[in-house]
């Protein structure tokens, strides 16, 4: 009955005006940022998406070719590489990128829920990790498995979390874990472009609708 | 693929730059272990955090 704006049209047209009123597509897509954006440090978010692609696919070819492949030939050596190395800088973007937005506070104005769905996605991938060493099928992965079994015990969880079921432990490494971190990482970014990139401690004083303020304090 | 031999030409360039075999090296600290790859890594992610903070970002052409 009614347009793109109006009320009416049902829960998928409640839900589209909700969506577009929060992201509008050239908030959602924008061209333009903040000039305090211009500092390598705001690099470090897209380089950890750059590398959980990486890590997300090279895992999917491992999938497909199966152990058969990546533990005996050189392609699947080189994938099976490429699975490490893509986690290696994972991990290291991640934990810059994590360093800089503490320092810069980075949870003020209503940004709270950007810096929580940021800390569960650092400790899912923790998590990813420690299931991936597990399920290297070697010495090192039962090594790790028989150490693990210890810990989990003495804290009443390895009846629901067993380490030693290489099955239970491939399923949380390539189903259950992937997708919650895919999903947080969209959850996490949709955020970022929702509240916008946040202004420098010293800006923040500031009221930003206020622009002679802004000028006088230059 | 076949294993290469050890000596095929520009073996060393793709070399581990040391020897990987045999045990790793830790450093000890009372109860706290850590390898000497770990924390040169920790170290190098401080050197990386330090040079995004530093160093000048390039600005876009036809931008102020
Ligand atoms: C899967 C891991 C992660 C991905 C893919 C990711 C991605 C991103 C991206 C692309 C941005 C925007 C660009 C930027 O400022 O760098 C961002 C911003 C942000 N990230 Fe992450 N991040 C991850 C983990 C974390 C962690 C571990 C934390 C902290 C606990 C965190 C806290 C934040 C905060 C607070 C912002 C908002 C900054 C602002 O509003 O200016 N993120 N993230």
């Amino acid at each position: 009955m009614s347009g793109m704006g109006g009320a009416g049209g049902g829960w998928t047209g409640a839900v589209r005006r909700r969506v577009v009123r929060a992201l509008p597509p050239e908030k959602l897509l924008p061209d333009t940022q903040p000039a305090y954006m211009a500092s390598w440090i705001y690099v470090f978010g897209v380089l950890t998406v750059a590398a959980l692609i990486v890590v997300l696919l090279t895992g999917g070819v491992l999938a497909l070719k199966g152990p058969a492949w990546w533990h005996v030939s050189g392609a699947g050596k080189y994938v099976n590489g490429l699975h490490l190395w893509s986690v290696e800088l994972f991990m290291f973007f991640m934990v810059i990128h994590l360093w800089g937005k503490f320092f810069m506070a980075a949870w003020r104005g209503r940004r709270a829920l950007t810096w929580v769905t940021g800390a569960v996605c650092f400790f899912t991938s923790i998590g990813a990790a420690f299931t991936g060493y597990l399920v290297q099928q070697n010495f090192d992965s039962q090594w790790i498995a028989g150490q693990a079994k210890d810990g989990l015990n003495s804290v009443g969880i390895g009846a629901f979390f067993n380490v030693l079921d290489f099955g239970q432990m491939l399923m949380w490494h390539i189903v259950l874990l992937p997708l919650v971190l895919g999903l947080l990482a969209i959850w996490h970014i949709l955020l970022v472009r929702w509240r916008g990139i946040v202004p420098p401690i010293d800006a923040a004083t500031i009221d930003p609708a206020d622009a002679t303020t802004r000028e006088a304090a230059r | 693929m076949t294993a290469l031999p050890y000596f095929y030409p520009g073996a060393r360039l793709f070399a581990a730059p040391i020897d990987l075999n045999g045990a790793g090296r830790y450093v000890h600290w009372g109860v706290v272990q850590l390898s000497v790859a770990n924390l040169v890594i920790i170290g190098l992610m401080l050197v990386v955090f330090m040079a995004a903070l530093l160093l000048p970002f390039p600005r876009g052409r036809g931008r102020r």
